[in-house]
C-alpha cells in the first residue's frame, strides 16, 4: 500500500432537514486500497460515498481528492466513478453504448473509445455480449457492465454502492473474489460501501466501521476481527460472546477477571483497568475448546443447540448461572443436544472491553 | 366449469350487444353510406362507386387535410414544448405536490370544454383582456389580430388538448429512476446532454402516446376552428360537419369519417410498433 492520500475527508458533516446524519468525519483513503465501509443501513456510510462522488453536497468541512480541494467541484467533473447498487444501467443503450458513455460525453476520439471500451468489456469477460441491452443479462452480468462502465474511465478512486447485495449468494461470493482480483490487477483504489460483513472481511484492505455517522473502528480486516474496539465492533463483526466480567485484580501484562458467576481467567491486555471495574469480555466462538470430558480450567455446561454447517458445528451451551456460551468446532466428535460437556477459554483470545 | 362459461356468455352478452347497436352497426351504416352518392337534395342514391373516396384527393380538400394537419402537428410540437419542462420541474417535488397539481390539471375538464372555449374570445378578441393588457402596458399601440385566425385555433387546440399531452409526459418523466441520471451526472454527462441521452430515450413512449393523444383531436375538433377560426379555416372535423349538416352530401362525410379512422388506425398502429402499450392509451 503506498502512502499517498487519494481521497480525504476533513471534518466533513451533512445535514438532511436539520438532523445530521454525518458529522465531523474525518478518513484519510490511501492510493491503491481496497477499503470498505461498513455500517448497518441508515449509519450514513451512502451518505458518505455520495459526498465522495460529488452527488451530494457536504453541509460543511471539505473534500480532497488527489490533494485538490473538490469541495464544490460538480460530480460531472470528478475524477471518481460509482458503481450503483442497483448497477443503473442505461436500459435504452447496448452493454458496449453503456460502457462508451463516459468517454462519449468527455467527448474522447471515437477510435479511442472503442479501443477502450473493447478493453475493458475484455477486462470483465463480457466479450460477444457488446451488442445486449441490460434486459437480457443476469444480475452478474449487468454487474459486470456497471463495472466496466466504471473503469473505462479509468477514475483514481471507483465508489461501490452495496454493489452485490442484489446478486444471490454464491454469485456474490464469485464477484467478491473478482473485484478484488480486479482491484489489485488495475491498482484502482476502491471504496465499497456495504452492510455484509463477510464482504467486507474478505475483500478489503481496510475496514471503516461506521455508526450512527461516526468512525467507530478503522483498521485491517483481521484485527478488527480479533482486536474488536469496542462492544458494538466486537458484536457486529463474526459471531462474538460478550461476557460481562469483573475486574479482580491487576497482574503482570494484563488483568484477572471473574466473570460466568465464579470462574476466574487472567486476561493479556495492554489497556489499563481498574480494580473493581465491571467490564465485557469478548469471546469468539472459534476461540473456546470444548471437550466432553473435564480438563484443567474448565466450565461445565449443557448443550441446548447444535447445528452442523459443513466445516464446523455451531453450539449453544447453556452455563449454569443462565449464560448461554456460542461455540464454533471442528472437533468431528458427535455433539448432540442435552449433553454434558465442557468450555475451556484461552486466555490470549479473549478481549476485555470497557464499552 | 361449465357453469362458469355460461356465466360468462350471460353477464357480457348486453355488453355485446350494446357495443354492436350503439358502435358497430352505425360504423357499418357509415362505411356502407361512404360507397353511394348523393343527389342534389341530399337525397342518398344506393349505386356502389370510389367515387368519395377519390374525391378526398381533389387539391381543394387536400388543401384542408394539409392545413388541418399543420394545425396538428404545430399543436403537438407546442404541447411537448411545454410538457417537458413542467414534468421536468414537477418531478423534483414532493410525490404530495405532484398529485396535488395533477389534479389541478384535471379539475377544468370537468366543465364542458365548449364553454372553455368560449371563454377564450374573452381572452382573446380585440377589445378582450389580452389585447388591452397589451395596449396599456404600451406594448403595441392597435389591437393585435389573436382570433379568428390559426393564431385563435392554435391557442384553443393546445389548451383543449394540453393534458393530454401533460399526463403522459409526467408519468413517463416521474417514472425515470433516479439512478439513471446520477450515474449520468457520475460518468460525466451535462444537464443538456442527460436531458437528450437519458431523459428523452426513458420518455419517448409518453411523447408517442401524448401526440396521438393530441394529433387526431386536433384534427377533428370543429368547434374549437368554428369559435375561434371563425370559420375561416377549415380542419378534417369542419369538412366532416358540412358534408352532414350544410352540404347534405352524407356519402361523402362517411368517406371522409372512414379516412380520418383509417389514418387513426394507421397512428395507433406506428405507436405500437414502436412499443407504446394500448393500455396507457385508455389510461384517462
Amino acid at each position: 500500500m503506498k502512502d499517498n492520500v487519494i481521497v480525504k475527508l476533513e471534518n466533513v458533516s451533512k445535514k438532511f432537514d436539520d438532523k445530521y446524519v454525518i458529522k465531523n468525519f474525518s478518513l484519510d483513503i490511501y492510493e491503491g486500497e481496497f477499503i470498505t465501509l461498513l455500517g448497518s443501513s441508515g449509519c450514513g456510510k451512502t451518505t458518505v460515498l455520495r459526498m465522495i462522488s460529488g452527488l451530494e453536497n457536504v453541509t460543511s468541512g471539505k473534500v480532497y481528492i488527489d490533494s485538490k480541494d473538490v469541495t464544490n467541484v460538480d460530480a460531472t467533473k470528478r475524477e471518481v466513478n460509482t458503481i450503483f447498487q442497483n448497477f443503473a444501467l442505461f436500459p435504452k443503450m447496448t452493454v458496449k453504448e453503456n460502457v462508451a458513455f463516459g468517454l462519449r460525453m468527455k467527448k474522447v476520439e471515437e477510435k479511442e473509445i472503442e479501443k477502450k471500451v473493447s478493453f475493458a468489456i475484455d477486462l470483465v469477460k463480457l466479450k460477444g455480449y457488446e451488442n445486449r441491452y441490460p434486459h437480457d443479462l443476469s444480475g452478474g452480468q449487468q454487474q459486470r457492465v456497471a463495472i466496466a462502465r466504471g473503469i473505462v474511465m479509468n477514475p483514481k478512486v471507483l465508489l461501490l454502492d452495496e454493489s452485490l447485495c442484489s446478486l444471490d449468494l454464491k454469485l456474490r461470493k464469485s464477484m467478491q473474489i473478482e473485484l478484488k482480483k480486479l482491484q489489485k490487477k488495475l491498482g484502482i483504489t476502491f471504496i465499497y460501501v456495504t452492510h455484509a460483513q463477510d464482504e467486507a472481511l474478505s475483500m478489503s484492505d481496510r475496514i471503516a466501521i461506521i455508526n450512527k455517522g461516526d468512525i467507530v473502528q478503522l483498521d485491517t480486516p483481521e484485527n478488527i476481527y480479533n482486536h474488536p474496539k469496542n462492544v458494538f465492533v466486537a458484536d457486529f463483526i463474526g459471531e462474538a460472546n460478550i461476557i460481562p466480567a469483573k475486574v479482580i485484580k491487576k497482574i503482570d501484562g494484563g488483568i484477572n477477571v471473574k466473570m460466568l458467576e465464579n470462574f476466574l481467567i487472567d486476561i493479556k491486555t495492554e489497556e489499563e483497568f481498574e480494580k473493581g471495574e465491571d467490564i465485557k469480555v469478548v469471546v469468539r466462538p472459534e476461540d473456546i475448546a470444548v471437550s466432553k470430558n473435564e480438563l484443567v480450567g474448565s466450565i461445565k455446561g449443557v448443550i441446548i443447540d447444535s447445528t452442523y454447517s459443513g466445516n464446523s458445528t455451531n453450539l449453544i451451551i447453556d452455563i449454569p448461572g443462565d449464560f448461554d456460551i456460542k461455540v464454533s468446532t471442528t472437533d468431528e466428535s458427535k455433539f448432540r443436544e442435552n449433553e454434558n460437556v465442557y468450555i475451556k477459554f484461552d486466555s490470549n483470545k479473549i478481549v476485555p472491553l470497557r464499552k | 366449469m361449465k357453469n362458469n362459461k355460461i356465466f360468462k356468455t350471460i353477464f357480457t352478452l348486453p355488453i355485446l350487444v350494446y357495443t354492436f347497436i350503439l358502435i358497430v352497426l352505425p360504423l357499418l351504416y357509415i362505411l356502407f353510406l361512404s360507397f353511394c352518392t348523393s343527389d342534389s337534395y341530399g337525397g342518398i342514391i344506393y349505386e356502389f362507386t370510389f367515387s368519395n373516396y377519390i374525391k378526398i384527393f381533389d387539391l381543394t380538400y387536400l388543401k384542408i387535410l394539409f392545413k388541418s394537419a399543420l394545425i396538428g402537428v404545430i399543436t403537438t410540437i407546442i404541447c411537448i414544448l411545454i410538457s417537458y419542462p413542467f414534468a421536468l420541474i414537477l418531478r423534483r417535488k414532493s410525490a404530495h405536490i405532484q398529485n396535488l397539481v395533477t389534479k389541478l390539471i384535471m379539475i377544468p375538464f370537468l366543465t364542458n370544454s365548449l364553454i372553455r372555449t368560449y371563454g377564450w374570445i374573452i381572452l382573446l378578441r380585440k377589445n378582450g383582456i389580452i389585447n388591452n393588457g397589451l395596449i396599456m402596458g404600451g406594448l403595441t399601440s392597435s389591437p393585435l389580430n389573436l382570433m379568428y385566425n390559426r393564431f385563435g385555433i392554435v391557442v384553443g387546440m393546445v389548451y383543449t388538448l394540453l393534458p393530454f399531452m401533460l399526463l403522459p409526459i409526467c408519468s413517463s418523466v416521474f417514472e425515470i429512476n433516479n439512478d439513471l441520471i446520477e450515474a449520468a451526472k457520475d460518468l460525466g454527462a451535462k444537464p443538456l446532454q442527460i436531458f437528450r441521452k437519458i431523459i428523452i430515450p426513458e420518455t419517448i413512449s409518453g411523447v408517442f402516446n401524448g401526440s396521438l393523444m393530441v394529433f387526431i383531436p386536433a384534427i377533428g375538433y370543429f368547434f374549437i376552428t368554428d369559435i375561434l377560426g371563425g370559420g375561416k379555416i377549415m380542419i378534417i372535423g369542419n369538412l366532416i360537419k358540412n358534408q352532414f349538416l350544410t352540404a347534405r352530401n352524407w356519402p361523402f362525410g362517411s368517406a371522409i369519417s372512414i379516412f380520418l379512422i383509417i389514418i387513426t388506425f394507421l397512428l395507433v398502429k406506428l405507436y405500437k410498433r414502436l412499443g407504446g402499450k394500448m393500455d396507457d392509451l385508455g389510461g384517462f
